[in-house]
């Protein structure tokens, strides 16, 4: 047989859309990030025939239908489960996680944190819009204390979780942040993440339009975007601002950081923290920052890389024996303990 | 050795149960499994049971933390360990106390004096010494200071007290070996090789196992004790070796793998009693293909299952009721899918966690119909612990071939139990080899085998095939999302159609002991094989006419059982369940089918089955 190799050619955004039609809410957040993913991967030339999008479900989830890569639109919380399982079967594939903050912090919190400390070479994008949409609307597991919902019809009297704490917590290795509407930056924080061996965690705030419109307008919205935003970039200070003129720095005598002017009758340059994206100290506390005292951090927040967990798991089969060749199975059988009985 | 000409005369035994009990710390398993060795060398047929507490270390002394392990031998077919103890071998008073009830009147104890203390009597909740208060008159007791002979045995090697207490089981190993006139090389062989890298610790053990056999064969004892033959029973030549149901699944499911031409196979689980030994047996078979994945729960386990399954690999998992009932919504997801992956039931007692040591087959129900929506698949049983060699081969198979998950039900019993084993030809094993799809003309996921209905089996990293599947209802003739309700109809009827046509590859049923008409038919499925299989020939012995019908099949059922049951006037079905086969064959067949449960945790006793024989036999119900 003859295989059509597609993917000498070069390939544009557009040939990774299928050819199913998008059913997300006009104006939903998901749009920009399936046109961000989708720059990605022809920045990448991903070979579409390698690339693998696993879902949970919710609407995040409905994203693998969209793109002409395999896709596996699975149940709800379980794709990084059902993702660890591709990548143990055949390590070679790309493949992609596309959860939401239901789908991956509510009911498949537990495999979230298990997927990321054991390291599984997955690009998991965790699109955080604060609610259930696809169920209509009900208060989510990081929707701030308060929120109303049909569920909370007095408030949510529930802490949110910080995704990116979480995956910290969790042990990622790889965190970044970013708003679906920036697409430069997500398109590079999504090539960053491709580039990392091992689980990268990418939290993007995404905004629903039916129910929990406007959530991140505090951060977002162009008038205050540049005041509540902190870019950060590994070996540049951490400066924000309209004319960067405000920056971050260890407050003196605690383990805390501040917000101080810079430049002319501003601290000593040299006060300013650096962001180092391998300190998980200092990941810990740019993930915690919060408007209106301090800006929202984006950017590659952590990224430390370490060997792959499916890395590991073959080095060791490798190691008792494993070759992907048939082992010799009347040898197994025969292994120890046998007795013969004469005819 | 010529062992011949110091014996004694010995009294022949046609088939003989002796269970080894003791403190969970006091070696009984490794006691149980090195006599076992001895005994297949020596020719019987043999079936062991396992029977440990279910505390990791139970205060020592007490009646919970008692640990045993039952063989039965003989020079016939042996298929169950037996329904009364010949010789309890027991290591303290709480050994004697829980499991002298099993003894029948008339048979032999062994008891190690030295252990037979105020101290363990009393935490054994005796309140006199039982050696001495006549109770034990039923029974022969034979009484030795098996705690003193080992320390002055094991005394050259220079052992720590507390080593020198841990021989004492080999001592007792020596005077069953000598007992039944077994050799005992392997068990010295087995020794050294454990105990390699501490050569005093070897030979103290050796030196214990030979102190005990030479007791028996100088010792001037009472004339009760004698040594037996048993002769070796008629078998088949051949290479053998002895297997639990563990191993056979473990091997059955790499030479299922090898079939289906597959690479290698992702076993994923999660801890849970007692399908954890299945993984740890697999995790020390890497070099057979295989890659072990202990998951964060049972959930995961089976996705990662389904995500190897997805990948082209052979994807497995296992557990018992409890994570059964976890794994529940992703079952659906690989019948939707229609991925082929293989599911291990160890069934355990429930509801619930139930009691996790303790064997039942009341997860049918489960297996058969727990899932949302209309969700078949097919489900398999083992008979015995050699049979989960050849059905671990059948669920890939049927996976493969028809694109489905397969349930495959063992229980806690087969788990442990072992059996001889007439070693197969590695190279004659059947061949089922699966053809991923490739071909991108006209492809869509859900295109299908115009005979089995399988849909194509297509795996990332082929060009050209790139495509989406769910949980979400696929349109028949596209593979797109669809709600058109014609389509659903259409979709739930062809995954039915496609379980159901199993049945047609697969052998008709056939009698496994007796006619294949008459009075009576016993119908069993699992672990019940051996009991089912004995009582039925004493029952057809005594002139029954009865026959053993043993069903492999359970979802869907063979073609022909319809047609073959009706050829009985009466169905009697012994489940160890609260009655699951006995309803599915009523549904199925409408037949006056009537159950026979025990829900006890234990095993049916050959005898409770021959008795509901002779019931049904006389009409009763």
């Amino acid at each position: 047989m003859t295989v059509t190799t597609i993917t000498d050619a070069e390939l544009a955004p557009k040939d990774y859309a299928s050819d199913q039609e998008v059913r997300w809410c006009p104006g939903c957040g998901d749009y920009a990030i399936l046109k961000a993913v989708q720059k990605a991967l022809a920045e990448l030339g991903a070979p579409r025939e390698r690339t693998v999008f696993v879902s949970g479900i919710g609407c995040a989830a409905r994203f693998p239908y969209y793109l002409s890569t395999y896709g596996f639109h699975t149940i709800h919380g379980r794709a990084p489960a059902i993702a660890t399982g591709i990548k143990l079967a055949n390590p070679g594939l790309d493949v992609w996680v596309v959860t939401g903050d239901g789908d991956g912090l509510s009911i498949g919190g537990n495999h979230m944190l298990h997927v990321l400390r054991r390291n599984v070479d997955l690009q998991i994008i965790l699109f955080n819009n604060e609610i259930y949409g696809l169920t209509k609307g009900q208060y989510s597991p990081t929707s701030r204390r308060g929120t109303h919902s049909p569920s909370t019809p007095q408030g949510s009297i529930e802490s949110p979780v910080s995704p990116c704490a979480f995956a910290l917590g969790a042990g990622a290795r790889f965190v970044a942040r970013a708003v679906d509407t920036q697409q430069p930056e997500v398109v590079a924080l999504l090539k960053r993440a491709h580039a990392h061996h091992g689980a990268s965690f990418v939290e993007v705030f995404q905004n629903c339009v039916v129910f929990n419109d406007g959530v991140f307008d505090h951060f977002t919205s162009k008038d205050v975007a540049s005041d509540t935003q902190l870019h950060v970039e590994h070996g540049k200070p951490l400066v924000f601002g309209r004319n960067r003129e405000r920056g971050l720095r260890l407050k003196p005598g605690t383990v805390a950081l501040e917000v101080v002017p810079v430049g002319e009758g501003g601290v000593p340059p040299g006060d300013i923290l650096v962001h180092d994206e391998t300190n998980r100290a200092l990941a810990q506390l740019l993930v915690a920052l919060e408007p209106p005292a301090f800006p929202v951090a984006l950017g590659v927040l952590y990224c430390n890389p370490a060997a792959s967990y499916e890395a590991e798991v073959y080095a060791q089969a490798r190691a008792a024996g494993f070759t992907g060749e048939p082992a010799d199975l009347g040898a197994l059988l025969r292994r120890e303990g046998t007795w013969t009985v004469a005819p | 050795m010529d062992t011949t000409s110091t014996l004694r005369t010995r009294q022949a035994r046609e088939a003989v149960v002796i269970r080894f009990a003791g403190d969970s710390g006091d070696g009984m398993q490794v006691t149980g499994s090195r006599f076992t060795v001895e005994t297949a060398l020596a020719g019987n047929d043999l079936t062991t049971f396992p029977d440990f507490p279910a505390e990791i270390r139970a205060p020592a002394g007490t009646t919970f933390g008692v640990s045993a392990f039952q063989i039965q031998f003989g020079a016939r077919d042996v298929v169950t360990p037996g329904d009364a103890v010949d010789v309890l071998v027991a290591m303290n008073p709480a050994a004697l106390k829980v499991e002298v009830k099993d003894l029948r009147r008339g048979g032999t104890i062994l008891v190690d004096t030295g252990a037979f203390t105020e101290r363990n009597l009393t935490k054994a909740g005796f309140p006199a010494n039982p050696l001495e208060d006549g109770s034990l008159a039923p029974y022969q007791v034979l009484t030795f200071d098996i705690t003193r002979l080992t320390t002055e045995a094991v005394k050259p090697f220079g052992l720590s007290s507390r080593e020198a207490h841990r021989c004492r089981n080999m001592w007792a190993l020596g005077l069953m070996l000598w007992m039944y006139g077994r050799d005992r090389q392997a068990t010295i062989e087995w020794l050294h090789r454990k105990f390699a890298d501490r050569a005093e610790l070897a030979q103290a053990n050796v030196a214990a196992v030979n102190a005990g056999h030479a007791f028996g064969e100088t010792a001037e004892m009472s004339e009760h004790l004698v040594g037996y033959t048993v002769p070796s029973a008629p078998v088949e030549p051949g290479r053998y070796r002895t297997v639990s149901g563990t191993e056979a699944l473990a091997w059955g499911l790499i030479a299922g793998m090898r079939a289906a031409g597959l690479e290698k196979m992702i076993f994923a689980g999660y801890p849970i009693t007692p399908a954890s030994l299945l993984l740890h047996t697999l995790a020390n078979l890497k070099a057979y293909g295989v890659v072990t994945f202990q998951a964060e729960d049972e959930i995961a386990a089976i996705g990662a299952a389904i995500g190897a399954a997805y990948s082209g690999a052979l994807g497995v998992t296992s557990s018992s009721g409890p994570g059964m009932a976890l794994k529940t919504e992703m079952l659906g997801l690989a019948i939707a899918t229609e991925l082929p992956i293989v599911v291990i039931n160890s069934q355990r007692a429930g509801p619930s966690t139930g009691m996790p040591t303790k064997a039942e087959q009341s997860d049918l129900f489960q297996a058969v119909h727990g899932r949302n929506g209309d969700a078949p698949l097919a489900v398999i049983a083992a008979a015995t612990a050699v049979d989960c060699f050849e059905v671990a081969i059948e669920a890939v198979r049927i996976a493969t071939t028809y694109m489905t998950p397969v349930i495959v039900l063992s229980d806690a019993y087969l788990a442990h139990a072992a059996e001889p084993w007439r070693l197969p030809d590695a190279t004659a094993l059947p061949k089922f080899p699966v053809h991923f799809r490739t071909d991108p003309a006209d492809f869509h996921p859900f295109l299908r085998d115009p005979v089995t209905l399988a849909r194509a089996w297509a795996v990332p990293g082929t060009p050209g095939l790139e495509h989406r599947i769910g949980g979400l209802e696929k349109d028949y003739d596209t593979g797109h999302i669809s709600y058109d309700p014609d389509n659903h109809a259409r979709m739930t009827r062809t995954r039915a159609a496609k379980i159901a046509g199993i049945a047609s590859g697969i052998p008709p049923q056939r009698v496994a002991l007796g006619d294949d008409h008459g009075a009576v038919a016993v119908v069993g499925w699992g672990s019940t094989y051996g009991a089912i299989h004995r009582a039925v020939s004493e029952a057809r012995d005594e002139g029954g006419d009865v026959s053993h019908i043993h069903l492999r099949y359970l979802n869907p059922f063979p073609r022909n059982l319809g047609e073959l049951l009706s050829r009985f006037e009466r169905i009697l079905v012994p489940e160890m369940n609260d009655g699951q086969l006995v309803q599915l064959l009523r549904a199925a067949y409408l037949v006056p089918a009537i159950g026979l449960s025990k829900v006890e945790g234990k095993p049916f006793k050959v005898s409770e089955i021959v008795q509901a024989i002779e019931s049904t036999l006389k009409g009763q119900p």
